[in-house]
């Protein structure tokens, strides 16, 4: 990986950054970490999905890899005993099977498109109707907290919400790891072989090019990274919801913000976290200031955000297909 | 809980058939659109969401439950126009200009007016749950009891169906329709203005959903998520069907609607649900093309 100074400095700036906001607003220190590490909690997801997205194998099913995630995680540590330090990789596992036991008759049988799309809807709404369904363990639509192991940090419990500091490096840490992981694929041989797949999948058969394998090595790679998100959201959060963590409406979220930053682009993943959070946080401020809006719809008005993301989600298919990043970069390109 | 075979037994495959009418008939509009237009509305449940609120609103602005029959048909005609007119408008100002785009493309703006819609319905209306407060009460025979309001729109989603396929086959622009859905790049040629077949078409699944939501209202709450309540399954029941194909799509409703019926039964609503989502993916993995789809 050619080491860019731009890089450098981002890095530098990043680990800087929890401590210049204890410098500079050391009121709100809490709030803004917890903003931080939510962006980058969900950036190292929406990369992990964007690694199949981008060849277009849109999934709408990357809600259940999550669930998987953090619902496994926390259910063997609740009912179990059993640390994370094993029930993570278990939940990981279980979720990068799932992906492989669904990708593999999908991409033998060639269902792309649409039938792709619609199939990973159907996974996803398996799965959160199943942790619905065992409401005895999981709490049902109501969802659960992993238990609290002592002061609530603990490598043994995997438990590090109280120390915000703490969480943001395992977050910033969790997000450069999604990174490397996605630079690696962009200079492999899969890479390749799955854009020729994605544009003509029998030219790219007839050149030797085992389409169902490269395939399947991104869904176990891409949903692997998903459940770990998952997992590590979970144990950040300390409570994991049918809706917070599986289910269509986080699939659909992880499509859109993807769509927004730029599909084909390192950081397109990130800036869309970025922006939708931002976005929501903005919005939430606004209609909090706005006596306006709370006289009007209360606290209905919260539901704006969601109807900006939407619009902001056609707008941005109709006109600008490649995401934010994705668009300036290709322009910038151009000029350079 | 339990699940033998007694009378509650028949009770929940009955019902299950009663049901079957209701996503038979929101299959069809779907399906329509796919077979004509090649894109999947994934906001399809949201727009028969939006009919059901338009239901409630004239109820409500014209005096609350107690109403003459005639009263509630205008309500449905509300409904059935003001989708009809979002399924047109969905075509002419989001579809439209995504159209040569990939096809994932179509399927994810779409998506998109899912969320304005789900926000929107929000804002007007708030979260809690809306009843148009109408009871039908029951048939009773012997220790079965059916809901009047399932029956009924059982029997108008036939006639609905019935009308729809005279429609198809009897008219010129039913022809024009069938025939676009045929051979998209070959009827523009023959004088067909495909553009005007698919304003068309999405008026008509527009209007289908909007009879759908005027029936729905008599027998479900109204809220701003309604529509992730049979969404996801109403596109299960359009690809088990073969996408596009509406014989499929009817019979495929019948299919599903007996796993949730008895399921729900039996086990519990949510288990009902998941069998069928797992009966889809297998089947899918079987036969792709759905069980009544003809491979490409």
């Amino acid at each position: 990986m050619k080491i860019r100074p731009s890089y450098v400095v981002g890095l530098l700036a990043l680990l800087a950054l929890p401590f210049l906001i204890r410098g500079f607003v050391p009121a709100s220190e809490k709030y803004y970490l917890h903003l931080l590490i939510q962006i980058l909690l969900w950036s190292f997801v929406y990369t992990g999905w964007s690694l199949m997205g981008r060849f277009g194998l849109t999934s709408f099913g990357h809600g259940a890899f999550t669930g998987i995630g953090a619902y496994i995680t926390v259910m063997l540590w609740n009912f179990a005993g059993l640390t994370p330090l094993i029930g993570i990789p278990v939940a990981v596992l279980t979720a990068v099977a799932a992906g492989l036991m669904v990708g593999y008759p999908c991409f033998n049988l060639r269902i792309t498109g649409h039938y792709f799309a619609l199939l990973t809807l159907a996974f996803t709404e398996f799965v959160r109707l199943c942790i619905v369904g065992f409401r005895n363990w999981t709490g049902g639509s109501l969802g659960t907290q992993p238990r609290r192991y002592g002061d609530g940090i603990s490598l043994y419990a995997v438990q590090f919400e109280p120390d915000r500091l703490l969480a943001y490096f395992i977050a910033l840490a969790l997000w450069l790891v999604g990174l490397f992981i996605w630079h690696r694929v962009d200079r492999s041989m899969d890479r390749y072989a799955l854009d020729a797949a994605s544009q003509d999948e029998d030219a790219a058969a007839s050149v030797g090019i085992d389409v169902t394998r490269a395939k399947l090595k991104i869904t176990a790679i891409s949903s692997g990274m998903c459940a770990f998100g998952g997992a590590m959201y979970g144990q950040y959060q300390m409570y994991i919801g049918p809706e917070t963590v599986a289910g269509l409406g986080l699939s659909l979220a992880m499509v859109f913000a993807c769509i927004a930053g730029g599909i084909g682009v390192l950081f397109g993943p990130t800036f869309g976290a970025l922006f939708t959070q931002l976005l929501s946080e903005t919005l939430r401020i606004l209609i909090q200031g706005s006596t306006w809006l709370k006289a009007n719809f209360g606290s209905n008005a919260l539901v704006l955000d969601q109807a900006i993301y939407g619009l902001l989600l056609i707008l941005f298919i109709i006109y600008m297909p490649k995401g934010i990043l994705g668009t300036l970069q290709h322009k910038l390109g151009k000029r350079g | 809980m339990d699940c033998s075979l007694d009378i509650f037994f028949v009770e929940a495959l009955l019902n299950g058939v009663l049901l079957a009418g209701l996503l038979a008939l929101l299959a069809l509009g779907l399906n329509l659109i796919f077979g004509v237009i090649d894109v999947t509305w994934i906001c399809y449940a949201e727009l028969v969401m939006v009919g059901m609120y338009g239901f409630f609103w004239l109820t409500k602005a014209m005096g609350g439950p107690n109403l003459p029959v005639w009263m509630f048909v205008l309500a449905g005609l509300f409904a059935i126009l003001v989708v009809a007119l979002a399924g047109a408008l969905l075509h002419v100002l989001v579809i439209r200009p995504v159209l040569d785009q990939a096809p994932i493309n179509q399927l994810l703006v779409t998506g998109g007016v899912l969320f304005v819609l789900q926000a929107s319905a929000t804002l007007a209306f708030g979260i809690d749950f809306k009843n148009i407060g109408v009871h039908m009460g029951s048939l009773r025979t012997g220790d079965m009891s059916f809901s009047w309001s399932k029956i009924l729109t059982f029997g108008v989603s036939l006639v609905a169906m019935l009308v729809m396929w005279l429609f198809l086959t009897r008219t010129y622009i039913g022809t024009a329709i069938r025939a676009i859905a045929q051979d998209r790049q070959i009827m523009p040629l023959m004088g067909v203005d495909a553009r005007k077949v698919y304003v068309v078409t999405s008026g008509i699944g527009g209007a289908l959903a909007g009879l759908a939501a005027s029936l729905m209202v008599f027998q479900y709450d109204i809220y701003p998520q309604v529509g992730l309540q049979f969404g996801p399954l109403l596109f299960m029941i359009c690809v088990l069907g073969g996408l596009g194909n509406m014989l499929g799509g009817f019979v495929a409703a019948f299919v599903m609607a007996q796993f949730i019926a008895v399921g729900s039964s039996c086990l519990q609503t949510e288990w009902g649900y998941a069998v069928a989502f797992l009966f889809f993916m297998v089947v899918i993995f079987i036969r792709p093309q759905g069980l009544f789809g003809v491979r490409s």
